[in-house]
């Protein structure tokens, strides 16, 4: 099944796995398959109208999904997704500096 | 000595001598009373941005980069031939290497390879090695790496750690703070801005509560953890920064993204302010707290101007 990475900032919302397993035949059903795994995530990726929020960028094999067919994009057993932050500064995450000095 | 009052906004010529150097130009920026998307705001509240992109570098992170600077210059801890070291989202770089550039210091950043291409061009251009970090991991992996590199190579670099550092906010305390008194003419009655590294609102709150304690603080910053206003961290999810005092702001307000992204889109198109997002941010809360006054003077800063975010897509996507 397709694989979705998640950032570190939405990690809190996924028990803090940073890959998830996911079903589906394209990025839409992908996503609300990863939405219904872990509720919380929801309103963090939609907005009150179920659209993406505009700082949420979904990538498929390092595609920006917008510069193929937005969330109608086909997706398969082997598609790697990632969920890519817009912002690349002001986020420091404790756990995740916690789990890299485990390592 | 400022260049015209709050009452007589028109031009004035006056005599500005040359500087010694691109240094005695940080600070001192305009402060601009915002006109047009205020119309819901009562007449008897004015609201008033700094303009910090008027820096030579770009952004306000040229208080705390000049301040750090001299600082670890004065203490010993930055010597000739060292390479001085942070991680960074791209404008405190800008500002590092400004004024590295200048001095004869090597600059190295370590940011994450989602920043924009504007600020890497930038960057690059003014001579700073870059370390690009996984951008799944955020500012997070950025300082992971920058640790690793001083702990391996302790006598090469002098970290700057602009998160810890208290010259990050002793540049906005001795600076932001005076200048903001200074051109309200002691009017002011409302001080907000972001929090990133809270050095802005720790340096320059911290002063207006001694100077006049009824003065009240608000602090804003993303509603979550997931968020599109670079620059502003969403503190609870966080490490708090070593010098942020949670209590020293008397209110703190959450702000959507959303809210951020249009209200840039009205700075640039009802005022002609092009912004940068969490000036964008800023201005929104400046509007919704004062429209729970009945008067005031509220005064809020814009860290940097839109030319760094052309490539986003908030110039393109219209209302999101």
């Amino acid at each position: 099944m397709a694989t979705i990475q998640i950032p570190t900032p939405l990690r809190t919302y996924t028990n803090g796995e940073t890959e998830i397993t996911i079903k589906g035949n394209t990025v839409g059903e992908a996503l609300h398959d990863l939405t219904t795994q872990h509720v919380a995530l929801k309103q963090h990726l939609y907005n009150e109208d179920g659209k993406l929020r505009a700082f949420v960028n979904i990538f498929v094999d390092g595609d920006d999904v917008r510069h193929l067919n937005g969330e109608s994009t086909a997706i398969n057993a082997d598609s790697s997704l990632r969920i890519v932050p817009s912002v690349a500064g002001g986020l420091v995450y404790q756990h995740t500096i916690n789990m890299r000095k485990s390592q | 000595m400022t260049t015209s009052t709050l009452n007589s906004p028109e031009y004035h010529a006056v005599h500005i001598p040359a500087t010694r150097s691109l240094e005695a130009s940080v600070g001192n920026t305009p402060l601009v009373r915002l006109r047009h998307v205020t119309r819901e705001v009562p007449k008897s509240v004015q609201i008033y941005a700094k303009t910090e992109w008027t820096n030579p570098g770009g952004s306000v992170k040229d208080r705390a980069a000049l301040f750090i600077i001299r600082d670890a210059e004065k203490s010993g801890h930055l010597t000739p031939g060292m390479t001085l070291l942070d991680s960074t989202s791209g404008n405190m770089g800008i500002s590092y290497a400004t004024f590295a550039a200048a001095r004869g210091y090597q600059v190295t950043l370590c940011l994450p390879d989602n920043v924009s291409p504007e600020r890497k061009k930038t960057l690059q251009a003014l001579g700073a090695e870059l370390i690009f970090t996984d951008a799944m991991e955020g500012s997070d992996g950025a300082i992971i790496q920058a640790r690793e590199m001083v702990a391996q190579n302790p006598d090469k670099y002098y970290y700057a750690d602009q998160y810890n550092n208290p010259s990050s906010w002793h540049g906005h305390y001795h600076t932001t703070g005076p200048e903001i008194i200074d051109q309200t003419q002691n009017r002011i009655t409302h001080f907000l801005c972001g929090l990133g590294t809270s050095g802005t609102m720790m340096g320059a709150g911290r002063y207006m509560k001694e100077h006049d304690d009824k003065i009240k603080i608000i602090a804003i910053q993303p509603e979550g953890p997931f968020h599109g206003i670079e620059g502003l961290k969403h503190m609870e999810s966080s490490i708090k920064p070593g010098f942020y005092d949670e209590h020293l702001p008397d209110t703190h307000l959450p702000i959507r993204t959303e809210d951020a992204l249009d209200m840039t889109r009205r700075l640039a198109r009802e005022e002609g302010l092009l912004v940068g997002i969490s000036s964008g941010a800023a201005a929104f809360a400046a509007v919704e707290s004062a429209k729970t006054l009945k008067e005031g003077v509220i005064v809020t800063i814009f860290c940097d101007n839109g030319y760094k975010y052309l490539s986003d897509r908030l110039w393109t996507d219209g209302n999101d």
